[in-house]
């Protein structure tokens, strides 16, 4: 079952055609990997996904659902949480904090109800709390629940975005890059986790430039070079193919100019 | 939380301490500029929500002010003595939205409610912070700045050009505002008192709301759109719709301010409505440290009162420019959170 499915996207930004007719789809409690050189149009098709940017034409249809030109916090809403290439973790906020506000499309208390801290808030202010507190444990950050979040190592700071995004329950994940600037050890921890959090029935789509990660925790890889599909195959096959090779390595016209 | 609401108990107790201290020294006229640095403190608290936590500026908070305090002015100094008899001002008559006094030559003088004044002075306040809140909000930085800098002037042209706002006279002969029976707001010497404990209770309150309220699910939005606005918009906070509340909220604070101030003085002129108002406002918000809600209402009462009480002379509005720049170069944290050690380390590093 696709819980994604992208039907001839186009996106342009001025004369660039960012992305050209993509169409793929994402299968439910899958892995699938986007790779490409720079410029492919990676995160610009994560931006479609999420709402960021309205696609010039093409269908996005989520969970049974048309979701292309929707906003950003109403996709979010549908089911959809991101990371992004560089870090946005909320500055002067604890970690807690910035986990609970991914709990935000799961409770409703509203301006009234915070001013004079109704009971229903208060009530929800505790179950945000707990909610938080228990996907830091899963994450096994517990311990930094109240340092603020900006001052943390990059790696961890990496962990805290994931920890906000998965706050969400999210149907399926974005992930933007969640390697990079990482060491060695930290992406292999960091490939584990989602492998964790696609078998607790998390779809996940994630963009990486690192490939032994991708072709290690990857259902599916699907390669974009200059805004087109030029893949979609299972990893091993991925690296096989003369196509990817060629975009990847050059041609040897390419190397002589 | 406990320490919030520990705060504000203390807060209660350095009001009346204030009260008390002037009393013994018997300088209890001070109480009248306290009182009227308290309803401008108000307006620096809504406007510690909306750029302190929010991080939206506002140059055009004045505006707001002056929307609350002329609209409670204008409809309870309006004589509508020459219309009685017709059938719409009967019509208010019946509902008791009207008001008969005598004025002080003894002429009768038939007008709104000091009520009908501050509800409509917060309904105008707010549909307009809805109307230019769309557009504008959705600039950013300098430009939203620009933006509401150009709407304070418009609204300090409007009451600076109009004869029913009093042109360069404003509004006079405000009447006081019967909150409850034998509660007012007035200038009346003998209620200088109450009156002070009266201002002293909306701060009280407006501490209690805002506190709630940073701590709340929506302070936690308002912060996250401050700190990242496309990763709060990705954890599905809607962020138009927030910074258009929390701008409303803090237009409606703003004219509330204004509308009690305007009864507390029996008149409202259109200095309340300049730019150099709003920009003493944001003055003392950054004085404060920005997101402090202690820091911005501990500022608002002492550079008010400062300047109430006349110690900036002449140079009243250059004191607030300076504040600003002084502010901006040397202590972008806020006056309240420069640390002496720190910066003695720093020179004696430097040395």
């Amino acid at each position: 079952m696709a819980l994604l499915t992208v039907e001839g996207l186009n996106m342009s930004f001025g004369g660039l055609r960012a992305v050209k007719d993509v169409s793929f789809t994402v299968a439910e409690g899958s892995i699938k990997a986007l790779i490409g050189p720079n410029g492919a149009g990676k995160t610009t098709l994560f931006n479609l996904i999420s709402g960021y940017l309205k696609p010039k034409s093409g269908v996005i249809v989520f969970d049974g659902r048309e979701i292309q030109g929707m906003p950003p916090h109403q996709i979010a809403s549908f089911g959809i949480a991101r990371t992004f290439q560089h870090i946005r973790l909320f500055p002067g906020m604890t970690v807690l904090e910035n986990v609970m506000v991914g709990l935000h499309t799961h409770t409703r208390s509203g301006f009234i109800s915070g001013m004079l801290r109704l009971p229903a808030s208060r009530r929800e202010e505790r179950f945000i709390r707990e909610q938080a507190m228990e996907v830091l444990e899963m994450i096994g950050i517990e311990e930094l629940a109240n340092k603020e979040a900006t001052s943390l190592a990059y790696g961890q700071q990496r962990i805290v975005e994931l920890a906000r995004a998965l706050a969400q329950k999210p149907k399926l994940l974005l992930l933007d890059e969640p390697a990079a600037g990482l060491n060695i050890r930290e992406t292999a921890a960091i490939g584990r986790f989602i492998e964790q959090i696609r078998d607790q029935g998390i779809t996940v789509f994630i963009v990486e430039h690192d490939m032994s990660l991708v072709m290690e925790i990857s259902d599916e890889v699907m390669v974009l070079s200059y805004g087109e599909k030029i893949a979609e195959d299972k990893p091993l096959a991925i690296q096989k193919n003369e196509e990817v090779i060629k975009v990847y390595l050059g041609e040897e016209e390419d190397v002589e100019n | 939380m406990r320490k919030g609401y520990l705060q504000i108990g203390i807060l209660c107790l350095v009001l009346v301490l204030i009260d008390l201290v002037s009393a013994s020294f018997g300088k209890t006229y001070y109480l009248t500029q306290l009182t009227m640095s308290l309803y401008y403190s108000l307006v620096v608290l809504g406007l510690v929500l909306l750029m302190g936590y929010a991080g939206q500026i506002s140059l055009g908070h004045a505006g707001f002010f002056a929307i609350g305090g002329y609209t409670t002015a204008v409809l309870s100094t309006y004589n509508l003595m020459k219309y009685k008899d017709a059938a719409v001002v009967k019509m208010f008559s019946k509902a008791g939205l009207l008001n008969l006094r005598e004025d002080l030559y003894g002429a009768e003088i038939l007008s709104f409610h000091p009520w009908v004044g501050i509800v409509l002075s917060l309904a105008i306040a707010a549909a307009v912070a809805y109307i230019i809140g769309i557009p504008v909000l959705k600039l950013k930085g300098h430009y939203l700045a620009m933006a509401t800098l150009g709407f304070g002037i418009i609204v300090y042209r409007i009451v600076l050009g109009t004869p029913l706002f009093g042109e360069a006279d404003g509004v006079s002969d405000v009447p006081p505002f019967n909150i409850l029976p034998g509660l007012s707001i007035s200038g009346e010497m003998d209620e200088r008192r109450i009156n002070y404990y009266i201002a002293s209770f909306f701060v009280v309150v407006m501490v209690y709301i805002l506190i709630n309220l940073i701590n709340s699910r929506v302070g936690r939005a308002l912060k996250a759109i401050h700190g990242a606005e496309d990763a709060a918009e990705s954890a599905g906070v809607d962020t138009a719709n927030y910074k258009l509340k929390v701008f409303i909220l803090s237009a409606i604070v703003a004219a509330l301010a204004g509308a009690f101030l305007t009864h507390f003085n029996g008149g409202i002129g259109p200095s309340e409505a300049s730019v150099m108002k709003s920009v003493r406002y944001v003055a003392i918000v950054a004085a404060g440290g920005m997101a402090s809600v202690w820091g911005g209402l501990t500022m608002a009462m002492l550079l008010n009162f400062l300047s109430l009480r006349g110690y900036f002379g002449s140079y009243d509005d250059a004191v607030f420019g300076a504040v600003l720049i002084v502010i901006m170069l040397f202590a972008p944290e806020g006056i309240l959170r420069i640390n002496p050690l720190k910066i003695l380390r720093m020179s004696i590093k430097k040395s």
